[in-house]
């Protein structure tokens, strides 16, 4: 008897409580810079495309959202001829970015992408692809490991050993 | 000439504070939940009313085929006819009441045991299982609670020696009833909250497990109809405890009697609003268990104590 009464009047003194609504064209709220939102790729340093089409994104995709075709390019580097995210089936999980090696695909805070027309949600490598290098700075996969492919010589990596002659006894 | 602008009145001011009810409940229930609630439409979102009722007109209409459609159809039609007709016996100023009956207490109670029917019938005509469960409750619910709104209110009758609404209102020039009736008012609002079915008794619909109780078969403005009688209800309750415990339009004379009956009347829907924003919802055995184990025993003492006072003071 007494708690009904007491949880009428503490209901009651919420008038005086901040309010919480984000009233949000005009008030914009705060997302982390780890917010899962629309999806980008991004470019190295060199400003060359980071994906190496190596359909990992596609594979890892619960929804199956993501639809890709590799070319290869002069020098013999790998890049997507078409990259394709079906925005209208995509969760937004995040698996693509965790999945990708190359930090090509990442996930922005960015989530106004609402369209009067279905077939818009449909995003194209020239819609995806941005000029930058999204949250991850300065880094270029070609540098760490991996063949030569104009970027390095082989075993000149940031992270790699020279090569090993198998044949020669001296350490 | 004059009946019929009092007539258009009532009706008007009826009518539109149960659908403005919609937009004030939703503010007020954000104040408590500390949010904003409709703002957009219009100034204060108060044009949130008029999109409403649009979007209720316009939603498809569509009657079960598996229904008993003649009493599908009806059943909400009697919700609205009880509540508004009761409306007539309650002055909303001197002068200012449709009729004056020398019974309007109770014809109000009459009416309000008609609306059960509303109820009962929209829940059996659907043929959907939610929907009869859901009338079943209402119509134990109802009938439970019927009993003792009728007694508590007999306390005021017997002090005010009238069944007239009026004559009850003048007879409080020397007191407000709640005083001596305080008992007979807390009984009344409980009562008065299950014959609306207001939340935290709403049983009938319970969501939460009926998908919408009685009124799960219903949409457009049928459903309408539902949604608005059931803020009638809420402003008919309100008015009547305004009217029987708290001296209906007596007040200062600096402002009409109009604005003082219209001011109490909202304070009690805002109390109606306030309990839905902070009771959860009883089981139903504790809903009856409540109304025959405690709330009529203390009405009939209520009666016991009022009557042997009148006497033997
Ligand atoms: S976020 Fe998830 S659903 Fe969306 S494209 Fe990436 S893996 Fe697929
Ligand atoms: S975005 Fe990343 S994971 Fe997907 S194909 Fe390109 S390199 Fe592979």
């Amino acid at each position: 008897m007494i708690s009904i009464l007491r949880s009428i009047w503490l209901t009651f003194l919420h008038i005086f409580h901040k309010r919480e609504t984000v009233e949000y064209p005009e008030v914009k709220p705060y997302l982390a810079p780890r917010y899962r939102g629309r999806i980008v790729l991004t470019r190295d340093p060199d400003r060359n495309e980071r994906c190496v089409a190596c359909y990992l994104c596609a594979a890892v995709c619960p929804v199956d959202c993501i639809s890709l075709q590799a070319a290869t390019g002069e020098k013999g580097r790998r890049h997507p001829e078409f990259f394709r995210i079906n925005f209208s089936r995509c969760i937004f999980c995040g698996f693509c970015e965790e999945a990708c090696p190359t930090n090509a695909i990442q996930l922005i805070p960015d989530f106004e992408m609402g369209e009067y027309i279905r077939q818009n949600l449909v995003y194209e490598k020239e819609h995806l692809l941005i000029s930058g290098e999204g949250k991850y700075h300065g880094y270029n996969f070609y540098k760490h490991a991996g063949v030569a492919m104009g970027v390095k010589g082989k075993g000149e990596g940031d992270t790699e050993y020279k090569p090993v002659d198998v044949k020669d006894l001296m350490p | 000439m004059n009946y019929l602008w009092i007539i258009l009145g009532v009706i008007f001011i009826a009518l539109s504070i149960a659908a403005g009810l919609i937009w004030v409940e939703r503010r007020l229930l954000s104040v408590w939940q500390d949010r904003l609630g409709p703002n957009r439409v219009g100034p204060f979102g108060l044009a949130q009313v008029i999109a409403d009722t649009l979007k209720l007109f316009f939603k498809e209409d569509w009657v079960p085929p598996f229904s008993d459609k003649v009493v599908f159809t009806i059943a909400p039609g009697i919700l609205m006819v009880t509540i508004l007709l009761t409306f007539a016996v309650i002055p909303f100023g001197p002068e200012f009441c449709v009729f004056d009956s020398n019974i309007g207490v109770l014809f109000f109670l009459g009416n309000s045991s008609l609306g059960v029917y509303s109820i009962v019938l929209g829940g059996w005509a659907s043929n959907n299982k939610y929907s009869l469960i859901g009338a079943m409750r209402a119509s134990a619910q109802m009938l439970t609670y019927e009993v003792f709104m009728g007694l508590s209110l007999m306390g005021v009758v017997m002090m005010a020696d009238t069944f007239s609404f009026s004559e009850i209102v003048e007879a409080q020039r020397g007191g407000w009833f709640i005083l001596p009736q305080f008992l007979g008012f807390v009984v009344f609002f409980i009562a008065g909250i299950a014959e609306t079915h207001r939340l935290p008794f709403d049983i009938p619909e319970a969501e939460g497990e009926l998908i919408a109780g009685y009124h799960s078969e219903y949409s457009g403005m049928k459903f309408g109809m539902f949604f608005v009688g059931e803020y009638l209800g809420i402003t008919l309750i309100s008015a009547i405890i305004a009217t029987m415990f708290f001296g209906g339009w007596l007040g200062p004379s600096f402002l009409p009697p109009v604005f003082w009956f219209l001011l109490k009347t909202f304070i009690f829907i805002g109390v109606f609003i306030l309990l839905r924003a902070s009771l959860p919802r009883p089981r139903y055995d504790q809903l009856m268990k409540l109304g025959w184990k405690l709330l009529f025993p203390i009405a009939l003492l209520n009666l016991l104590v009022t009557g042997a006072i009148l006497i033997f003071l």
